[in-house]
């Protein structure tokens, strides 16, 4: 199938061009976040401190990768469970977080936020995580280092595989692939 | 009689978890390539291509398939002229567990309940023993992922839900799980026994082989219309849609209690990790 190949920071141009069901390659720079630095993104809001990192134009990848082997940039780096970071996404996208990449449906609260806010939701395919680590060419903790695996990771990515699950207009390949397939 | 020591089990549960992990079935990679042919959505093909590549680079890489290496499931068929010498028999397996997890670099999963504090070496263990004929130990590892495990639940049912009852609980749980365990998935269905039997037969069906069915026809038969009406639902390769949502489903069933009609649904993703060893 055709592929979108696509690089960090977004702009809305090239999120304007997405649509769900696309398949896309992505270069450039994302974050690992999942349940725990999540939560102290919001408390650290809450006290009107800064976060730890500038999340403008970014993508946050729901992911907590087995350890690296030595030798190697990183283990297996599957994405996990959306959901259940769907409490804080509305108001990291109105911070001016671009991209999420995991698995699984989101909230309608979600769905609205990405419109709103000209943003994406990337599925990256669950437990397909060698796969994904081979697109991975740097990983540095950049905060949160005592989370362990739940710390703040910026990876390096060169032509990660990923589809659009929801894009701007309100699609959602979830929706539309049960509706297509279902007999 | 004859005498095993716990150093030859560690050394293999070690070996097993490991070897579980990173290198995926023959008999799961037949299957995925077949379900390449059978999905008619060109995204859910794409899905299972990247599944099977998934596969052969963990091979060749010696990584994980999945970043979840899942808790330490571990079934042991103990012959009953088997004389165990060493540790603790439940000890040991922990220690094969803690080895493989540290030594094979797998994600160590397992908490508290509440605190959510990491046990930090995938500790304890769930352990299933059967004490069978013969003078060998027969050891299965199923390390089972939570994204899919989350998806399970055991009901009682009443006798009159019958087949039915049946069908429209698995057809519930696979829709509800949606995209979140992970499809195409495997079903395991535990029907009889009681409350905790059902569970542990659902999850023995995982175990069963790729395209067997059970050796009742009407459970047979009752295997692949299930199957038949789960792959309708749309769902498909991660939920992208498609029509392979389930690789298979495996019923195992024995008599229960003239009032109930407990019933277990496992799921199981497409990770599916099982590798045995005999001693």
């Amino acid at each position: 199938m055709e592929i979108k190949v696509i690089t960090t920071p977004l702009d809305d141009e090239v999120i304007k061009g997405l649509r769900a069901g696309d398949k896309v390659f992505l270069t450039g720079f994302i974050y690992t976040a999942r349940d725990a630095a999540h939560k102290r993104f919001i408390e650290t809001l809450e006290k009107n401190e800064p976060l730890p990192i500038d999340i403008k134009g970014q993508i946050i990848y729901y992911c907590g990768p087995s350890p690296a082997p030595p030798g190697k940039v990183i283990g297996a780096c599957g994405p996990t469970t959306s959901s259940r970071m769907d409490a804080y996404s509305p108001k990291l996208l109105s911070l001016g977080l671009k991209g999420m990449i995991g698995k699984g449906k989101r909230s309608q609260a979600v769905k609205e936020a990405i419109s709103k806010y000209n943003a994406v939701y990337f599925g990256a395919t669950g437990g397909a995580g060698a796969l994904l680590s081979k697109s991975v060419i740097s990983s540095e903790i950049v905060a949160y280092e005592d989370l362990g695996p739940e710390a703040i990771v910026k990876l390096g990515v060169d032509k990660m595989p990923l589809f659009v699950i929801n894009d701007i207009y309100g699609n959602d390949l979830y929706e539309m692939g049960i509706a297509q397939y279902k007999f | 009689m004859r005498e095993i020591h716990t150093d030859e089990i560690i050394s293999t549960i070690e070996r097993l978890f490991i070897d579980a992990n990173i290198n995926l079935s023959d008999e799961m990679l037949e299957r995925l390539n077949k379900a390449v042919e059978e999905e008619k959505s060109p995204v859910g093909k794409e899905v299972i291509r990247e599944l099977i590549s998934n596969a052969q680079i963990a091979k060749n890489e010696q990584i994980p398939i999945c970043q979840d290496t899942g808790l330490a499931v571990t079934f042991l068929e103990i012959g009953q002229d088997v004389h165990i010498v060493g540790l603790n028999l439940e000890d040991a397996i922990a220690e094969g567990v803690r080895r493989g997890y540290k030594n094979g670099y797998l994600r160590k999963s397992c908490c508290d309940p509440f605190t959510r504090k990491n046990t930090g070496d995938n500790t304890p263990p769930t352990i299933h023993t059967k004490i069978v004929p013969g003078e060998h130990i027969r050891i299965v590892v199923l390390p089972k992922g939570g994204g899919s495990e989350n998806y399970g639940e055991v009901r009682m049912l009443v006798p009159s839900d019958g087949k039915e009852g049946v069908k429209s609980f698995v057809l519930e749980m696979v829709k509800k799980g949606g995209p979140n365990p992970c499809p195409p998935i495997i079903v395991g269905v535990g029907i009889g026994g009681n409350f905790e039997m059902s569970a542990i037969l659902s999850k023995e069906a995982l175990m069963m082989p790729m395209g067997e069915r059970n050796k009742d026809p009407e459970m047979a038969k009752l295997e692949l219309e299930l199957l038949e009406e789960i792959n309708r639902t749309g769902i498909g390769p991660q939920g992208y849609g498609g029509t392979v949502t389930a690789l298979d489903v495996h019923i195992k069933s024995m008599p229960c209690h003239i009032a109930s009609l407990p019933v277990a649904v496992n799921i199981q993703c497409h990770a599916h990790r099982k590798k045995e060893a005999i001693l």
